[in-house]
């Protein structure tokens, strides 16, 4: 307690700059004179009187200084004098302070960027109660983009015979609806959930209640429906009077119970679903069908159970339900993995962002080796005032103090100048968001404190350099300002090797964004089976008209005709779902005499689409060899199929498929057309089969509209909107371009062009300013001895190797390093770009050509300068 | 050394306490005086080493001064003890007198007394 009152004395002292001097003074004063007094009264002399009394006080100046020293704070009041000086001394060279904050404000600013990204997606964790016991389940068999992994059925035999879990509950993402309320109609998309989905995850309401197992009594018992945060202030103006009211899901009625909190969106990270509503409610498809792949399941362990004890026993009853539903359940092995980042989507995820952190990271690193190089060459520059001040009695710990004052100083502005950037950079990142699904990205507490560390982090890179020479050189020979010739040429090789470092460190990072440039081209010209460019997407609700059998079929057919009518239109068709939307899994074929339909007698599990004629031409996909469907194959005709390269390849070789016969969904179906291969599920899955089957012969409801075009999209999209709306009134319709809904499949490649590239970028940056500050600062030192060199004769190409040979040697050895390393590397960039290859010829001679473009830019003006010497003048200056 | 001296301030700072809870107000040439006829020679060098420690004694609280007038009419500052000064001080004895009884026991000990 009365240090701490002591040390609030002392800090307001501090503050306040309130100086007993005064005081001090006059009672040394009083306190002499009056020993003064006492000591003539003693019968001495005035003179000696004062004399004695003057020693027996002491040395005035060394209380003087105890006493301020008990006063106010030394140790922060010389830190206050170094910080002034340390101001003054930048302020006096401002092109270097500012070159060295751009460089750290830059290094700072990517990396905090990056791990604002990584600490939302990664760090964080879900925002459901103890998220490390919660699982999802998956087959063993990594797979990408896709969720759903059982049948509901196949689900509740998991859940009810396991031993190993505490609950579980089942998923389907891909539920949306029309919702209307009052007058208001809003296409959303919500999860349907197994009743025990909140009490699973451990959340509780905002308002109203969630619904619970108890609710669920079979198959569309629970008309109850959950809204989403979002929504509910969106749609329902946050009104709290909407809970247990009456709202339509496409027509049927729905009590709202609750509202889930704002914070909560389910388990994945990306997906912010509108509303929740009971499984049972889906429909008896789902609920019944085990073929009916829909659910994703996730489970909570018991306590003490592993996840290893828990997927052994989750598979002894995949093994069983395999025995028991022979045509259905085909036994898949099972894991366990965390829930958040579309199921193995996740491990790219992880894989992008730290790799992308470890690049960002090197980008910080060149950037502190450029800035150790450039304090150290200032250290050199300022030898003579630093030999003064040890002469002058400083000690050589007060110096170097000074040195990292500077340092720690514009380091800490750099970084709060990155960190503001940082975070006005996501803030617009956020608003527009770039980012598949869902993100915000949200600078808290952890970023700042990441962006501290990295701050004092590269400080001590930086700043220990210059100050370690300081430590180490003697006054004599700095005041000589002579060779001093062992200590001076490791001085200039380790800044060899930080500017090398840095050359190597550049050329790595202007690889990496090369093959992410090509990588991106690449997947640009991926051949994709169709072609997205010119064609229309129209998504129409045709569900709500209850149309079935013909009828519905003779819609499609009306609006197909209609749609061919508008003018510019070149084809139209529909498909049950376009390429790439997700929620793909195959059905299993039989050969021709197949009797017993069990999985394990097929023979392949091709994807298979639903088409109307017309479909192929509009979607681009070729037809290789045979017929495309027709509107005459119909139920009463022999079932027909249209099936691609790869599927006819892997059932009959090289025999011609046309006319060969399969069972598909228990029809013998006849082949009559092959088109090309494709990609169907995602960019980077191997060559799939797939059939096409006619939709006058499927009982497949979903279709999509396809139409091709030659007009502007934005026009035709108008044109086409105009003429559904004529024939399907009061039903929603979407149009878009195929190209801009296929914008999410290539957001994994833009995102690592832009990541890298903007690396690449500061890198090169920071490549040149490292070369030019080198070579500038050899040419400055070395300014008499070219003059000397000139003077006596010496040839332009001598002057020029001798002031920037250095570093362009620098410069070749780095970049040889780097690229090396990029080709070492490629495990590293295979994470983040499709189809990494460093080794590629034009990525190679790219950073080459890159490398030496930033050289000559780096070295130019200072090779200028040495050309450009005038020996007469520099002779005379000295 | 430096713990030394640390030592010094702290019996310094004791005594400091002790002459103003026995004779009541004093400026520091007063208090010097007192303390060098009590100890003879500890403070007849740097009579000025005083006033840091009277300082950091009024900073903790454990004295407060004013100025007034001595008794030859020079204007002094009187240093006088706090409640706050007479609870350390009690403190500070009960350990030094503790210390003491050690030390001197510790001083007492001869070999066969540990046999």
């Amino acid at each position: 307690m009365r240090a701490l009152n002591r040390s609030f004395t002392r800090l307001l002292n501090l503050t306040t700059r309130r100086r007993g001097d005064e005081r001090l003074r006059e009672e040394m004063e009083s306190h002499i004179a009056t020993q003064t007094e006492e000591n003539i009264r003693a019968g001495m002399t005035p003179e000696e009187a004062r004399r004695h009394a003057r020693l027996r006080f002491g040395a005035v100046e060394a209380i003087r200084e105890d006493y301020h020293a008990e006063e106010g704070l030394p140790f922060v009041e010389n830190l206050l004098l170094d910080v002034r000086y340390a101001l003054r001394v930048l302020r006096k060279s401002p092109a270097f302070t500012v070159v060295a904050l751009l460089t750290l404000m830059l290094g700072i600013g990517a990396n905090v960027v990056v791990f604002g990204v990584l600490n939302a997606v990664l760090l964080q964790p879900l925002d459901v109660s103890d998220p490390q016991s919660l699982y999802q389940i998956r087959h063993k068999q990594w797979m990408i983009g896709r969720l759903l992994t059982t049948s509901y059925p196949a689900f509740e035999d998991f859940r009810q015979r396991n031993t190993t879990f505490s609950g579980m509950a089942g998923i389907y993402g891909y539920s949306h609806a029309a919702l209307s309320w009052r007058n208001a109609v809003r296409n959303v998309h919500g999860d349907a959930v197994t009743g025990n989905y909140f009490d699973l995850l451990g959340v509780q309401p905002e308002v109203g209640r969630f619904f619970h197992a108890a609710d669920e009594h079979g198959p569309d018992s629970a008309p109850y429906v959950v809204l989403s945060d979002a929504l509910w202030r969106n749609m329902f103006d946050a009104d709290w009077g909407v809970v247990g009211t009456t709202v339509e899901l496409d027509k049927r009625p729905f009590t709202v119970v609750g509202v889930a909190p704002a914070r909560f969106h389910g388990a994945e990270r990306f997906v912010w679903p509108d509303y929740w509503m009971p499984m049972v409610m889906e429909g008896s498809d789902i609920l019944h069908n085990r073929k009916s792949v829909a659910v994703t399941g996730i489970g909570r362990l018991k306590p003490g159970v592993t996840a290893r004890q828990a997927t052994e026993n989750l598979n002894a009853i995949s093994a069983e339900l395999a025995k028991e539903y022979p045509e259905t359940d085909d036994g898949q092995a099972l894991r366990l993995i965390h829930p958040g980042l579309f199921g193995d989507d996740g491990d790219v995820i992880r894989g992008f962002l730290w790799s992308v952190t470890a690049l960002a990271l090197l980008v910080l690193a060149a950037a502190c080796a450029n800035l150790a190089t450039l304090f150290a060459a200032r250290a050199a520059d300022r030898n003579r005032e630093l030999a003064l001040r040890v002469a002058l009695g400083s000690s050589r710990w007060r110096l170097v103090r000074q040195l990292l004052t500077e340092a720690v100083l514009v380091s800490l502005m750099g970084g709060a100048a990155g960190l503001v950037g940082a975070r006005l950079l996501l803030g617009v990142l956020n608003r527009s968001q770039p980012f598949v699904g869902a993100l915000t990205v949200s600078v808290d507490a952890r970023v700042y404190l990441a962006g501290l560390a990295l701050t004092l982090g590269s400080t001590l890179l930086f700043g220990m350099l210059p100050a370690w020479q300081t430590w180490q050189s003697s006054p004599l020979q700095m005041m000589k300002n002579g060779p001093a010739d062992r200590m001076h040429l490791r001085r200039f090789a380790l800044r060899d090797l930080l500017l090398g470092a840095q050359i190597a460190i550049c050329t790595l990072l202007v690889t990496a964004s090369l093959v992410a440039v090509r990588g991106m081209v690449r997947a640009l010209h991926t051949p994709l089976g169709f072609q997205p460019q010119g064609a229309m997407l129209a998504d129409i609700d045709l569900s709500q008209a209850e149309q079935t059998g013909d009828t519905a079929l003779e819609k499609r057919k009306q609006i197909i005709e209609a749609a061919r009518g508008v003018p510019g239109v070149t084809a139209a068709g529909t498909v049950s779902r376009t390429p790439f939307t997700g929620g793909m899994h195959g059905i299993p074929i039989f050969r021709p005499g197949t009797t017993e339909f069990k999985l394990k007698n097929s023979v392949l599990a091709p994807y298979v689409f639903t088409i109307s004629p017309g479909y192929l031409e509009a979607a681009g996909t070729r037809l290789l060899g045979g017929r495309d469907v027709s509107w005459h194959d119909t139920t009463k005709t022999p079932y027909v199929a249209i099936v691609n390269e790869t599927f006819a390849r892997k059932m009959w070789g090289e025999t011609p498929a046309i006319g060969q016969h399969f069972i598909v969904s228990g029809n013998l179906t006849e082949v009559v057309g092959v088109t090309e291969d494709g990609k169907y599920h995602d960019m980077q899955e191997s060559p799939q089969p797939v059939v096409y089957v006619p939709l006058s012969q499927s009982e497949q409801s979903e279709t999509v509209f396809v139409v091709r075009s030659r007009r502007a999209p934005n026009e035709m999209a108008a044109a086409l909107a105009r003429t559904l709306r004529g024939i399907a009134p009061n039903v929603p319709i979407t149009v878009e371009s195929w190209p801009d809904s296929l914008r999410d499949e290539l957001f994994p490649a833009r995102a690592a062009t832009v990541a890298l590239g903007v690396m690449g970028l500061l890198a090169a940056m920071l490549a040149v300013t490292g070369i030019f500050g080198m070579a500038a600062y050899s040419v400055s030192r070395r300014m008499k001895e070219l003059g000397i060199r000139v003077a006596l004769g010496a040839r332009r190409t001598q002057v020029m190797s001798a002031a920037v040979g250095r570093p362009i040697v620098l410069l070749g050895v780095g970049s040889v390093v780097g690229l090396l390393s990029g080709i070492f590397a490629s495990r590293l960039l295979g994470q983040i770009v499709y189809q990494a290859n460093p080794s590629d010829p034009a990525v190679v001679g790219g950073a080459v050509l890159t490398m030496a473009l930033l050289g000559i830019a780096g070295s130019a003006i200072p090779a200028r300068r040495a050309l450009t010497v005038d020996p007469s003048k520099l002779m005379r200056e000295e | 050394m430096k713990q030394k001296m640390d030592v010094q301030q702290g019996t310094l700072a004791l005594m400091v306490l002790k002459t103003l809870d026995v004779l009541g107000p004093l400026h520091g040439y007063g208090i010097a005086r007192r303390i060098e006829q009590i100890s003879g020679d500890l403070l007849a060098v740097n009579q000025g080493t005083l006033y840091p420690v009277l300082l950091r004694l009024e900073q903790e609280g454990a004295i407060a001064s004013e100025w007034g007038p001595s008794e030859n009419n020079r204007r002094a500052r009187f240093y006088r003890l706090t409640r706050a000064g007479h609870k350390l001080l009690e403190a500070e004895k009960r350990d030094w007198e503790q210390t003491a009884a050690i030390i001197a026991r510790f001083f007492a000990v001869k070999a066969q007394d540990l046999a």
